[in-house]
């Protein structure tokens, strides 16, 4: 990290643990206005550092080479489509999925969290969908904590020398999956049940998301691997200059650091 | 491609279209809403005085909820955003492989 990068990781660091404990109150998308204002500050305060890392490495990845820059378009572009698809589901309602697996096992966690919120902000501001005032919580959870889940189950199943499709399969479902888990959590604790606290909402909310999620999780799962499949044939030299294919057998990370 | 490759990519891309499939048929008169609005419909259960304190930007600006269709409008262009940009490089890197230009040539 150079100085200049070093400096801005602090004072965002700095801003993140200011607006998240200044507060009083500790404070699928979040609906706009859905969130006491309080944990929308918390929750995007604690986003701040991430996003602020995430760009540095973005700025990086592309700087390093050129030919980088695809793939970040492709990741990104494959989170528009993804979450873009309400798919109906077991329950009878229908919800969407993340995408942000597949950008997370290509580049890392950190740089998916700026294309997260870029496809966040655009569904919030055009199609009344999330919204601006839970941008915060939501980018923590579909760009940030799910992103996270994904590339340490990927990092994992590479060192236990999984199936790579069955690695980036689980990586990218799981992923999926968790965000929603930490949407169940972040209105859990905002709406703690009278008689049961934080753990009794979160049940209830995890018993509303989960059973739709699970079915869709599987098919992003899938369509993860189609598309790694489909990079693997015909971009090779892109996945290996990011160090997703190494021209030496078995590398642990898959960010050029 | 290699075929087993081809395989797996139309073993997964069948049983993704099963899964979205076969929910609409198994549960006829579903309603298929939102799951987002079952969230909601959660937080006034828990808390029944709650009320959302913000409104979308954009419900403000055309002063009314969004029309159906436009919304899904919206959504078929953000769809039609990724398709295009992931579906342009992944035809030019087709191209590349099958003019033999690989390793020197960059599709950008």
């Amino acid at each position: 990290m150079t100085k200049k990068e070093g400096r801005w990781m602090s004072v965002s660091i700095a801003a993140a643990v200011y607006f998240m404990f200044g507060q009083n109150a500790l404070a699928m998308h979040i609906m706009e206005g859905y969130l006491p204002a309080g944990y929308c500050i918390f929750w995007g305060a604690l986003c701040i550092p991430f996003l602020v890392y995430g760009f540095i490495k973005i700025r990086r990845i592309v700087s390093e080479n050129r030919r980088s820059i695809t793939l970040l378009a492709m990741a990104g572009a494959f989170i528009f489509v993804i979450s873009s698809l309400k798919i109906p589901s077991v329950t009878g309602s229908c919800s969407h999925m993340t995408g942000t697996g597949l950008g997370a096992i290509l580049f890392g966690a950190f740089p998916v969290s700026i294309l997260g919120i870029i496809v966040l902000l655009f569904q919030a501001i055009l199609l009344a969908h999330g919204g601006l005032t839970t941008l915060g919580a939501n980018t923590f959870s579909m760009a940030i904590a799910g992103p996270f889940v994904s590339y340490g189950l990927y990092v994992l199943g590479k060192k236990l020398k999984w199936n790579q499709k069955v690695n980036v399969f689980v990586a990218c479902s799981v992923g999926d999956l968790f965000t929603y888990c930490v949407t169940a959590f972040q209105l859990a604790l905002a709406y703690p049940s009278e008689t049961g606290g934080v753990a009794a909402s979160m049940v209830k909310f995890l018993g509303v998301f989960a059973p739709t999620q699970l079915p869709l999780a599987v098919i992003e799962g899938l369509l993860s691997v189609v598309i790694v499949i489909a990079l693997e044939s015909y971009a090779t030299p892109e996945l290996k200059s990011i160090g997703f294919l190494s021209d030496t057998p078995v590398k642990g990370e898959s960010v050029n650091e | 491609m290699s075929k087993k490759n081809k395989k797996t990519v139309w073993i997964c891309i069948i049983v993704c279209i099963l899964l979205a499939i076969i929910p609409v048929v198994m549960l006829q008169g579903a309603e298929f809403g939102g799951s987002d609005d079952a969230g909601s419909e959660m937080i006034s259960e828990i808390d029944p005085n709650y009320q959302p304190w913000y409104t979308p930007v954009l419900e403000q600006l055309i002063g009314g909820e969004m029309p159906g269709e436009l919304e899904s409008l919206l959504f078929c262009v953000q769809t039609g955003i990724g398709c295009s940009i992931i579906f342009y490089f992944l035809g030019r890197f087709v191209e590349r492989k099958k003019l033999g230009r690989e390793d020197n040539s960059e599709v950008l």
